[in-house]
């Protein structure tokens, strides 16, 4: 039986696949009531359907486009009046189309950017703005170790999580004192189903694994987490290589 | 230094079209609130939270203004004055809070005959303070005196008086209620819209706003009562002296120490006061200056009381407030007897000694259980009260006893009986226990004939509503509400809790 979760009303962005509809399960089974956002609607209500049948009335979904950030307002008001309240934001929507060695296509990047930053922003603006004006909540930013470093193969990718790291710090910065709580969440390989055709990789862990060391992170009001942990470290060591070594390398 | 390997970070999400569902719903969604005007509404006791959009109007046409906004996005309106009801009464979570705080006119005042009219948003500190040099003092007040009139009369409440002059309402001539529905405003007396008059008062907010309230205040020769405390050993000992005291006493009021047990259970203070007789004050235009009646700002002279809470809430705690009542309590047994005066302000308001004093029972705040039991059945009950406190590990920090009777109210608390307020401690973990202890209290409450206070409540179960109204009554409430709010715009946490049905859909 999973400890009863601190949240009673929880909105996760990106709830249709990989981690965030394995943090939406978690929190479900805890007995907390989940909004599932995303876009992918056969997805989206089959999860809802899952949860609501091992409880009513545990999960509301929302179909909706991260990049329709003019509907965030309203929508972000629906959702908080049919939860009933709200004490916890995971934003997990994000992408990451291939790209090639030569290839900078404007129209690919940007759509990167609307996914994994300006969705985030749109999202995470009034979750911060009401837990503000609450005095309590946690915000929970689904980011990436590939913020830490721009490497060859990952350009604008890594550019979003980089400003997805900052802008949580500053979220956190500003809200901390506040009684709001903000976890910057750096992911390394989890098993999904689009990383499965790319063989095993180093510290991989299942995306169950992944949303249970995301909400323990939460609970204990990490600022960052490494998920798993081991990447703290490895990060720290890619971090202090020179730029004039790193850009030698082939990763 | 080992070259490290990473990996591509997270998963690749292809974009789809989206679907048309997708963009139907979209469509249907209202156009959002100013994300500023949402904020914190939650119970005075601090034991549940809530966000609301808040507005603070302070005309009538402001608040018709409101009720278009909240039907123009499909949202509800909860009414709110002070917000000093213990439970959910005043909480409009997720939706319109209308704060009538700022409606707090007094239009007209009578010093001949007492007759005062006033906005919804006058406070019984207004109130007194107002008419006191006249010499009147409102006929009803509650433990504290920061309540408006129209919460007042919402929750139609009661003083330390009741079982001699009746709730407030009693003491209403007249008020006027903006209807939801039709945005009229009606005049109710006990002969123009007399089912409106005995159901709005008492009627916790939902069937319309008071706009204008007329009430009849008390006159009163000296700004001072004559106090006489008396110690009762046990619970048995506190009926029988508020039995004898009753017809010779203008308020009665008894303190019950929670931790009392054995021959103890139930101990505590009675204290019984009088009005002076005309002459019996002999510089009363003295005693009846507001100055005269204030609570001092400071404790000792020198302790700003707004630091007081601070001081007790290291001793909010099981083994602190035992000790604390038991000193409290052996140091009245030796105060039996003695007569003393007090100002009118200084009986009536115990709960404002202590400025905030609800912050000294932590974050998780506190609820109040109060139940009112007829004369028959109240001892008993009241005894199977405690003891089930005491068994279950939740004993009450503060316990209130008062004498009732009924009136003509149809939403009405009153009973010819008892009331016992129990405050408790929330925590984290009390937190289950404690809604399980009070559904277990519900049942003695309901076998004994007892009844409930929306204005205290937290507790109470739906499924439970019928038994303690009646059937009856219930559909008389709603069908009223339908009448007035067919769409049923006026709605709070505590009517959604209680009355979950659909008023529209109420058969």
């Amino acid at each position: 039986m999973a400890a009863s979760s601190p949240w009673k009303h929880a909105i996760v962005v990106g709830a249709s696949s990989g981690m965030g509809a394995e943090v939406a399960r978690l929190l479900a089974a805890q007995g907390c009531k989940v909004a599932l956002v995303a876009r992918r609607e056969a997805e989206l209500n089959a999860l809802a359907e899952e949860l609501n049948r091992v409880r009513g009335g545990a999960a509301h979904a929302y179909v909706h486009d991260v990049t329709s950030y003019d509907e965030v307002p309203a929508l972000f008001q629906q959702v908080c009046r049919d939860l009933g309240g709200l004490d916890l934001i995971v934003y997990a929507s994000g992408i990451m189309p291939r790209v090639a060695e030569d290839e900078f296509d404007f129209d690919k990047d940007w759509g990167v950017v609307e996914v994994n930053l300006l969705g985030a922003i749109a999202w995470l603006n009034p979750a911060a703005q009401r837990f503000a004006a609450a005095g309590a909540g946690t915000i929970v930013g689904v980011s990436s170790v590939a913020g830490d470093r721009g490497r060859r193969g990952n350009t604008v990718y890594g550019a979003t999580k980089a400003a997805l790291n900052a802008y949580l710090e500053s979220l956190r910065n500003r809200l901390s004192t506040r009684g709001v709580t903000v976890v910057t969440v750096k992911p390394g390989p989890v098993e999904t189903p689009m990383t499965r055709g790319l063989g095993r990789m180093p510290f991989m862990i299942s995306a169950p694994e992944a949303a249970r060391q995301i909400v323990s992170a939460a609970r204990k009001r990490a600022g960052t987490a490494y998920v798993p942990g081991i990447w703290r470290v490895i990060m720290a060591v890619v971090r202090a290589i020179p730029s004039a070594i790193f850009r030698h390398m082939k990763f | 230094m080992t070259p490290v390997t990473l990996p591509e970070p997270d998963l690749l999400v292809p974009p789809e079209e989206s679907s048309p569902a997708a963009d139907a719903g979209r469509a249907a969604l209202p156009e959002p609130l100013p994300a500023d005007r949402l904020q914190p509404v939650g119970s005075w006791g601090g034991s549940q939270g809530g966000m609301a959009y808040a507005y603070r109007p302070t005309t009538v046409a402001q608040i018709r203004e409101v009720f278009a906004l909240a039907r123009s996005r499909g949202l509800t309106v909860g009414l709110r004055g002070a917000g000093r009801s213990y439970g959910d009464a005043s909480m409009a979570s997720e939706n319109v809070s209308l704060d009538l705080t700022r409606m707090n006119r007094i239009l007209d005042w009578d010093p001949e005959t007492g007759l005062v009219t006033a906005e919804p948003g006058v406070t019984i500190r207004q109130l007194w303070q107002y008419a006191i040099e006249d010499g009147w003092w409102p006929p009803v007040v509650s433990g504290t005196m920061f309540p408006t009139l129209g919460g007042a009369l919402s929750m139609n409440i009661h003083g330390k008086n009741n079982y001699a002059v009746g709730p407030i309402g009693d003491h209403v001539l007249y008020f006027d209620l903006l209807l939801p529905g039709t945005g009229e405003i009606v005049r109710c007396s006990r002969v123009e819209n007399p089912d409106l008059f005995h159901g709005a008062i008492g009627g916790f907010g939902v069937l319309g706003v008071f706009v204008r309230i007329a009430l009849k205040m008390k006159q009163v020769s000296s700004g001072l009562l004559r106090v006489n405390p008396i110690s009762v050993a046990n619970l048995s000992e506190m009926f029988r002296v508020f039995e004898q005291k009753l017809t010779e006493s203008d308020y009665l009021v008894g303190w019950i120490d929670c931790f009392g047990e054995g021959a103890g259970l139930g101990r505590g203070l009675i204290h019984q006061a009088n009005y002076l007789a005309p002459g019996e004050d002999p510089v009363p235009a003295k005693t009846l200056r507001v100055e005269n009646q204030e609570l001092p700002d400071t404790v000792f002279g020198v302790v700003p009381k707004g630091l007081l809470w601070r001081f007790m809430r290291p001793f909010v705690h099981d083994f602190g407030v035992r000790a604390v009542n038991a000193a409290k309590y052996w140091s009245g047994t030796r105060q039996h007897g003695q007569a003393h005066t007090a100002t009118h302000a200084g009986f009536a308001f115990l709960l404002d000694y202590v400025p905030d004093w609800k912050k000294a029972y932590g974050p998780g705040g506190l609820i109040q259980y109060q139940s009112f039991l007829p004369k028959e059945t109240a001892e008993d009950a009241f005894r199977e009260h405690l003891l089930l406190c005491e068994r279950r590990g939740l004993v009450p920090y503060l316990g209130v006893f008062k004498r009732h009777r009924p009136d003509a109210f149809l939403m009405t608390h009153a009973v010819d009986g008892y009331s016992l307020a129990l405050d408790f401690k929330v925590t984290a973990r009390s937190r289950e226990p404690l809604w399980s202890l009070a559904a277990e209290l519900d049942a003695i409450t309901l076998r004994g004939g007892g009844r409930f206070y929306f204005a205290k409540d937290s507790t109470l179960h739906a499924a439970r509503l019928n038994d303690y109204l009646s059937e009856e009554r219930v559909r008389q409430f709603l069908a009223l509400k339908q009448g007035v709010d067919p769409e049923g715009l006026l709605q709070t946490d505590l009517y959604r809790r209680l009355f979950a049905t659909p008023v529209s859909g109420y058969k």
